[in-house]
């Protein structure tokens, strides 16, 4: 799959069922949504009547959470064929999914499982990744999940297999602000050296998010505002990657849409002020 | 090990949670399993709590939160959507309260709503289509989003009862045996208790579809002129309820 995904460098909301109303009869203030592909990958009804006309008003990008790219059983071809139905009406600005398995032996943890950084693991990783772009017609995009847990026998980083699985499929990247802040604390590693170790040019898009303190570890929740370590990260990671499409998900505890267009702004003012230095502009 | 003997593995401590299951991981640290585990069990009790909150407001929080992981014990998810995960729900509050056919009906109904919620699109039945129609030979197609069950207890109104937050009834059985239907019409999910004969029909013509033999089955059960009678204000009613979507 040698097309790439279009650049895209503006501000969008992970779109939630909380704030339908808004977005079908008020004008909202962003760039693109995010919606999660599996909720509208439905016969019919008003789920995929609403998307329709959000389509009408906004760019969407389809974001899943059921791929299951680290599957060693393959991928779910039902899975693909209605993903590819969606995808065709839609006509999303990305696809995008995780770098984590659910599947396996007709199970489904519906839980993004890590997966273990091994050249075995990195061989499945691209053959489904193959298989899911030359089933949609399109490259996608993945995303760093956060993680809890690492594997004896690991060959390499979590950055290092991201860049071969990106070199090896041509598949662009989501890079997940809070979930390389979450693993980079419980793992661990140094937040900067992964952000230095993906390939800069295939990343498309940027998640920012909340998470929680866990007993041990950091819990990726989604349920509270985007923290200032993780707005600091962020702007590091502009800094490198220049202007990239960035978005906030919330899924739990969802605040009116002002409080997440605010949170927004200060995405956009952080790119704002990358956008001046790279001017050479004094901040 | 291989990555597909670490994934049966990992599958075998989210459903089991052993410490055995956990020893077969090859984890460096074991703290970050909790998270996942946890991650696992919310997920599926969330879904279940989601799909049947009416079923959960009539048989009570920790009734339901127990039914719930028995649920999540017994019956580990298969499908690539967590939607599907509460289609099996039924038949594990079916196991737990074999004596409450009306719990096992409000189940069925608060699942078929939601099924019927998403199911395909289907344009209504025009009333013009009607004039050019050969009902000798005419097939009948009805709405994709329909469901039907018999309904040997008074479910709906316990149902009607929690979706308008009126007082709950007890739990009675019907003088006879009836059926409920579920259908989307428009955007809207409804709910509708009928006759035995009415879902005894139904369900013959979401098999064969022929008009003609739904009047030989209504004239069999009501006599001549009472089962052609019928015929015409069941059809009348289905096409105004928009369960009739094609005439072939």
């Amino acid at each position: 799959m040698s097309v790439s995904n279009p650049l895209f460098s503006g501000y969008g909301l992970g779109l939630r069922k909380e704030h339908y109303k808004d977005f079908l009869e008020t004008t909202v203030s962003v760039d693109f949504v995010e919606v999660i592909s599996e909720n509208f990958m439905v016969e019919g009804g008003q789920p995929r009547h609403i998307l329709r006309q959000i389509r009408e008003r906004h760019p969407v990008a389809l974001h899943g959470v059921s791929m299951s790219i680290g599957s060693a059983d393959g991928l779910d071809r039902d899975y693909l064929r209605r993903l590819k139905s969606l995808a065709d009406e839609i006509e999303p600005l990305f696809v995008s999914d995780h770098l984590s398995w659910s599947r396996i032996g007709g199970f489904n943890s519906h839980d993004l499982l890590p997966v273990p950084y091994t050249e075995e693991a990195l061989d499945r990783v691209c053959a489904n990744i193959s298989m899911a772009q030359d089933t949609l017609g399109r490259p996608m995009l993945f995303e760093n999940p956060s993680s809890y847990l690492t594997f004896e026998g690991a060959v390499m980083s979590e950055w290092e297999f991201i860049a071969a699985m990106a070199k090896r499929t041509g598949c662009d990247l989501i890079l997940d602000v809070n979930n390389v802040f979450v693993s980079a604390s419980n793992h661990g590693f140094d937040a900067l050296a992964f952000l230095d170790g993906i390939p800069a040019d295939r990343v498309r898009q940027i998640h920012l998010a909340g998470h929680s303190q866990g007993q041990d570890l950091l819990i990726d929740t989604h349920d509270s505002p985007v923290c200032e370590d993780v707005w600091a990260l962020y702007a590091k990671a502009i800094s490198l990657l220049g202007p990239v499409a960035t978005m906030i998900e919330r899924d739990d505890d969802i605040p009116p849409l002002a409080d997440l267009l605010a949170e927004l702004d200060k995405a956009r003012h952080l790119g704002a002020l990358d956008a001046r230095a790279r001017r050479g502009e004094a901040a | 090990m291989t990555l597909a003997q670490m994934q049966h593995n990992f599958r075998a401590w989210l459903v089991t949670a052993s410490d055995t299951a956990a020893g077969q991981l090859g984890t460096v640290a074991n703290a970050g399993l909790a998270v996942y585990q946890n991650n696992y069990r919310g997920q599926l009790v969330g879904c279940l709590e989601e799909a049947f909150t009416h079923v959960r407001r009539w048989i009570g929080e920790d009734t339901f939160r127990n039914a719930a992981i028995t649920h999540v014990d017994s019956r580990p998810p298969h499908s690539w959507t967590l939607d599907a995960y509460a289609s099996g729900f039924g038949e594990t509050l079916v196991e737990l309260f074999p004596r409450n056919p009306d719990l096992h009906e409000l189940a069925w109904i608060e699942w078929s709503l939601s099924q019927s919620f998403v199911a395909a699109d289907a344009e209504p039945l025009s009333p013009q289509a009607l004039a050019l129609v050969d009902w000798d030979t005419a097939r009948l197609r009805l709405t994709p989003s329909l469901m039907c069950h018999v309904a040997t207890t008074n479910a709906e109104r316990i149902w009607s009862a929690l979706w308008e937050k009126t007082e709950v009834p007890e739990g009675q059985m019907l003088p006879q045996p009836g059926g409920l239907i579920v259908w989307r019409r428009g955007f809207t999910s409804r709910l509708k208790q009928v006759e035995a004969l009415e879902l005894e029909v139904l369900l013959e013509l979401q098999g064969d579809g022929r008009f003609a033999a739904l009047c030989d089955r209504l004239v069999e059960r009501l006599g001549e002129a009472e089962g052609i009678a019928r015929a015409g204000s069941l059809l009348a009613d289905w096409l105004g309820a928009e369960l009739i979507v094609g005439i072939d």
